[in-house]
């Protein structure tokens, strides 16, 4: 296939004109006729009961067309929130879910939560009327601190210790006896900041119902438009899903937080019936602190049991997760499964143990954030080794690669339920090493010394789990979904190609890599091929794009289905050749026995113009697969960060980062490093600058750019970033994914420079200039 | 954003004549600190009084020993003018760090002035160039000027025309952003008017001053090592999350350091 735009090839993204001429087609972009304006109310406390909500005066603004409270949905029957992945404690019994009015009934529960809809003709209209809406609160004290929470007051109802759930994963009697006989342990007690997603377009809704024929369409920033209506529909009651048409147009960013199915899209689809006019709703970027679900938000202790060696002998770890006032769609999933499971990291630990208390508080629901529970787990693992290789005077590379599997261990089974299939962690710290010129650290250090400013170096050797995931395992665990994903290959007559995909592209290019792969397996041009997501009228159906899954799981489908169109071409083509269908092959767009050779184009043409035809099967040429991965992908890599740290002023600039990643095969090298770089610096946003942050009374004391600190240009070096290769070896692609490695990798590598700098493992994300003056000056 | 009128006088006289007249007016000059207000809706003035185009308050001139810059000059033009850069290298420096570009370009040395944010870049420079902030009725000397966080002299009504800044031997500003907004947490400027030394200070309290002890101790002997000692100005320092009243003591004597290094080694 043609060098330039097939599988390997830097192809430019196709869908960036119209991004970068200002032409996209986002959801408050589009506009239709009759549309009203809906804005939410939002509960200015963190904590309080509702009394009353009078909407008399709002009513009487001009233009104003409805008041919806939670009471009115509640009447009306509409379903709450539903979790979509049931957690077990340890004791065997289902984790508590609280239940989740899209509309607050009877008690706010955090600061932005919604408990009414104001509907008008125009948008400040509405935005006036929502000012003269006359609530009635009692406020009540709040549970805000994470590793207070299960000693405060019960937010819901029964819920004692404010806890959903007490999770383990390893088997800790072991864990405690190998820490017991280790000649070493580095005890860490760690947090993990909480952060805010900030994708560039906020959430937006726009809602229609057509009374003619009962239907509803909700045009939404989704990166999963199929499990938006398969929940709107199943859980919330509001229709059945041929009444429901979800779409997601272009989509500006979601890093997780629009995977989630939130109150206000839900509201704005069942109202839009209500009021029998379409609702746009646009969220301010207010709203978007205050209600997109944020991420992290863990406090851990950790310790690290070695022997006379180094080699580690047990890793055991507890952790208090914050979920938020509700549990968020897979909120319960990110510090459990996504999270346990990776605590084995690169290394051959033989016993490992975590627990996890999930807890309630009064602060906005957290869910997976890119990472989702692996920047988390590899934040532990490489933090505590970084520590131990201080305490005992190892070199940090090398305490690593003692305790890295090996190449030839894999398949891999860890203590903690995964079976790696592939890795070569060894040549990817190797290649990390060289690019980071580790051997010259110690002149650079010197040169900064002697410039007033201290200089460290940090490493991070990261696995994540990739390619959710063989559904019947994810189900086992609790998942309330399959986790494939579905594919559709339409040949059309003169032999183009257009390509159904159940993976949502929200930045990631899917429009311009899905083609790659299928004008690579089909041998059509690149420009033949065109790719359809994001539209449950259009795509068959879908799991959307999280995970870094896209292409392991969304692209394998395509694989799948392409197959099936090349075997079905076989037995056109072998009737057209009048040769058997084994004597045919297909190569390079064309099929081929013996000095007879027709192309797809031919192929597909005969199919829908079926002269001569095997009688025995049907026309047309499209088919569909859907493709359930066998199991995740593990991309891994070795980051290596270099800091300097101003002592007058405690800033620390990050002078030099190096990520060397194995993601398997790579369709389109430019998308990679621009999906690493962009992950990278998030990464350095939460070691260094990011932070959600609420006060003693729950308010989000970070709800603005203003004091939320956004990584920007100048906050980051110029990255050096490399690739190793091993393929995975359990999908046709070869591929592991590449969109959270970054952000997964690079806050403990930070960090780690930051602690080698200053001497003191004591610091916590971020790492801000006041608090690093103070360990300087050991305040 | 709530309705209101909005007015674009051809004279001073008339913009002053409309702000006497309307309800709750409010002057516009660049509007990039009242447009954002208006957007939150926690402002809402009925009458908005365009104040560009007026020629009373525009044009940049040096003259001798002042350099005198038109009120509605936004910052941009500042941070480009050779004037400017001729006269006062150091305040065109300012210039080009305040906010963004899309701020330099809309906001104006007036606008900031008259709201004298307390972690604005220009009020440090007025204190350390002992400007004179002429307005649409009398001259106001900047160590008169600033009264307290969002305070000034200035009457409801009055309109600020010109600011005439003192040409020193030597400047230089030193800035410590804040991360998130990139405003001041603490900035300050020290100007060297041959061998009387003035520091300005912004970010660091409610409102900017000056630091007497710094200038006694450089106006000595200007290099860095004079401020290890010298007294902190005395103002209630501001702390929030970013930097404690502590922290930000603390680098008000650094970035005044910084500052003087600057001038001392001649490269402002």
């Amino acid at each position: 296939m043609s060098a330039e735009t097939g599988i390997g090839a830097a192809v430019k993204r196709r869908e960036d004109l119209r991004f970068i001429t200002g032409q996209g087609n986002y959801t408050d972009d589009l506009n239709v006729p009759g549309q009203a304006y809906g804005v939410f109310l939002r509960s200015p406390y963190a904590r309080a009961r509702i009394n009353a909500v009078d909407a008399a005066d709002a009513l009487q603004v001009e233009g104003a067309l409805a008041v919806f409270t939670g009471q009115d949905t509640a009447a009306d029957g509409l379903g709450d929130l539903p979790c979509g992945w049931l957690v077990k404690s340890r004791d065997g019994s289902d984790m508590v879910s609280a239940p989740h009015p899209p509309l607050a009934v009877s008690q706010v529960n955090y600061v932005g939560e919604p408990y009414g809809l104001v509907v008008a003709e125009s948008l400040a209209a509405a935005r006036q009327a929502a000012e003269r809406v006359d609530a009635d609160f009692e406020e009540l004290t709040p549970v805000v601190a994470t590793a207070r929470a299960a000693q405060a007051s019960p937010i819901h109802q029964g819920l004692e210790d404010n806890l959903a759930y007490d999770w383990e994963l390893g088997d800790e009697a072991a864990t405690d006896a190998a820490l017991s006989a280790a000649v070493h342990v580095t005890r860490l007690d760690l947090t993990n900041n909480r952060l805010i997603p900030n994708a560039i377009e906020p959430r937006a809704a726009l809602a229609t119902f057509d009374p003619t024929n009962g239907e509803y369409q909700l045009r939404t920033t989704s990166q999963n438009p199929h499990l938006e209506r398969l929940v709107l529909s199943a859980f919330v009651q509001i229709a059945p899903e041929h009444k429901l048409r979800v779409v997601a147009p272009d989509v500006g960013g979601g890093f997780g937080s629009k995977i989630f199915v939130y109150a206000e899209e839900t509201v704005v689809t069942w109202a839009a019936a209500k009021v029998g006019r379409p609702i746009k709703w646009t969220a301010q970027r207010s709203e978007s602190f205050l209600a997109d679900a944020h991420g992290r938000d863990h406090v851990t202790h950790a310790e690290l049991g070695l022997d006379e060696a180094g080699r580690f002998t047990a890793l055991k770890v507890s952790t208090t997760a914050n979920l938020g006032a509700y549990l968020s769609t897979f909120g319960s999933s990110v510090p459990t499964y996504l999270y346990g499971t990776l605590l084995a990291g690169q290394y051959k630990t033989p016993n490992i143990h975590v627990r996890t208390h999930g807890v309630y508080t009064n602060t906005a629901p957290v869910d997976a954030y890119r990472g989702a529970g692996r920047p988390e787990a590899t934040f532990v693992v490489e933090r505590i080794i970084e520590a131990a290789a201080r305490e005992t005077g190892r070199d940090p590379a090398e305490l690593r690669r003692l305790n890295m599997i090996a190449p030839e261990d894999f398949p891999y089974q860890t203590p903690v339920a995964l079976v790696y299939d592939t890795g070569n962690y060894q040549a990817s710290l190797d290649k990390a090493l060289r690019l980071a010129d580790y051997a010259g650290f110690g002149q650079r250090r010197a040169a900064s010394q002697a410039a007033g400013k201290r200089r460290g170096i940090g490493f991070s050797c990261y696995i994540e789990a990739c390619g959710l995931a063989p559904s019947q395992l994810a189900i086992q665990l609790g998942a309330g979904v399959g986790l494939y994903e579905s594919g559709e290959i339409r040949v059309n007559p003169t032999g183009s190609v257009t390509v159904f995909t159940g993976s949502h592209s929200h930045g990631q290019g899917h429009e311009t890599t899905f083609a790659q792969v299928v004008s690579d397996k089909l041998g059509v041009p690149f420009d033949d091929v065109e790719v359809v997501h994001g539209d449950t009228g259009r795509v068959e159906f879908g799991l959307g794009t999280y995970g870094s899954r896209s292409l392991a799981v969304g692209g394998s489908a395509l694989i799948c289905a392409s197959d099936k169109i090349i075997a079905k071409g076989t037995r056109i083509a072998a009737h057209m050749m009048q040769a058997e269908p084994d004597s045919v092959a297909f190569e390079a767009g064309a099929f081929i026995s013996g000095n007879q050779r027709l192309t797809l184009q031919e192929v597909a043409f005969a199919a829908y113009v079926p002269a001569d035809y095997p009688p025995d099967l049907e026309p047309g040429l499209s088919e569909k697969a859907f493709y359930d991965p066998e199991n995740f992908t593990y991309p891994a890599g070795a980051h290596i960060a270099e800091v300097e740290v101003d002592e007058a002023t405690g800033v620390v600039q990050l002078a030099n980062f190096v990520a060397v990643d194995d993601f398997g095969h790579v369709i389109n090298p430019m998308i990679v490093d621009g999906q690493v770089h962009g992950g990278l610096a998030q990464g350095a946003g939460q070691a260094l600058l990011e932070h959600g942050i609420y006060d003693a009374d729950g308010q989000l004391t970070t709800g603005s750019y203003m004091d939320y600190c956004m990584p920007r240009a100048d906050d980051v070096p110029d990255f050096t970033v490399d690739t190793t290769v091993t393929p995975c070896t359990h999908n046709p692609l070869g591929v592991k994914g590449c969109g959270e490695a970054g952000a997964i990798g690079s806050p403990a590598a930070i960090i780690n420079a930051v602690t080698d700098a200053l001497g003191t493992e004591d610091i916590t994300m971020p790492a801000t200039p006041e608090q690093v003056w103070r360990k300087l000056r050991g305040l | 954003m709530n309705p209101f009128n909005y007015h674009k006088p051809s004279s001073l006289a008339a913009a002053v004549a409309l702000h006497r007249d309307a309800e709750d007016p409010a002057y516009l000059s660049g509007g990039h600190t009242l447009l954002p207000t208006m957007t939150q809706r926690l402002a809402a003035p009925s009458d908005l009084i365009d104040l560009e185009g007026l020629t009373e308050l525009t044009g940049i001139a040096a003259q001798g020993s002042v350099l005198s810059i038109g009120a509605f000059t936004r910052h941009a033009e500042v941070a480009a003018s050779s004037e400017v850069r001729g006269a006062l290298p150091a305040l065109a420096d300012l210039a080009e760090g305040v906010g963004d570009a899309q701020v330099r370009n809309r906001g104006t040395m007036g606008g900031s002035l008259a709201n004298s944010d307390p972690a604005a870049d220009y009020p440090a420079a007025a204190l350390a160039l002992n400007a004179v902030i002429r307005t649409d009725r009398r001259e106001i000397a900047a160590d008169d000027y600033f009264r307290g966080l969002f305070e000034t002299a200035l009457a409801e009504d009055e309109v600020i025309t010109r600011i005439d800044f003192a040409v020193p031997s030597r400047a230089a500003y030193e800035k410590f952003p804040n991360p998130a907004s990139r405003y001041a947490t603490v900035g300050v400027m020290v100007a060297d008017f041959r061998g009387a030394v003035r520091v300005g200070i912004t970010g660091a309290g409610p409102c900017a001053c000056r630091a007497p002890a710094f200038e006694a101790a450089l106006s000595a002997r200007l290099a860095p090592a004079s401020l290890d000692d010298a007294e902190l100005p005395a103002i209630d320092f501001n702390s929030d999350l970013h930097a404690s009243a502590e922290y930000r003591a603390h680098l008000v004597r650094v970035m005044a350091q910084r500052a003087t290094a600057r001038i001392a080694a001649g490269t402002d």
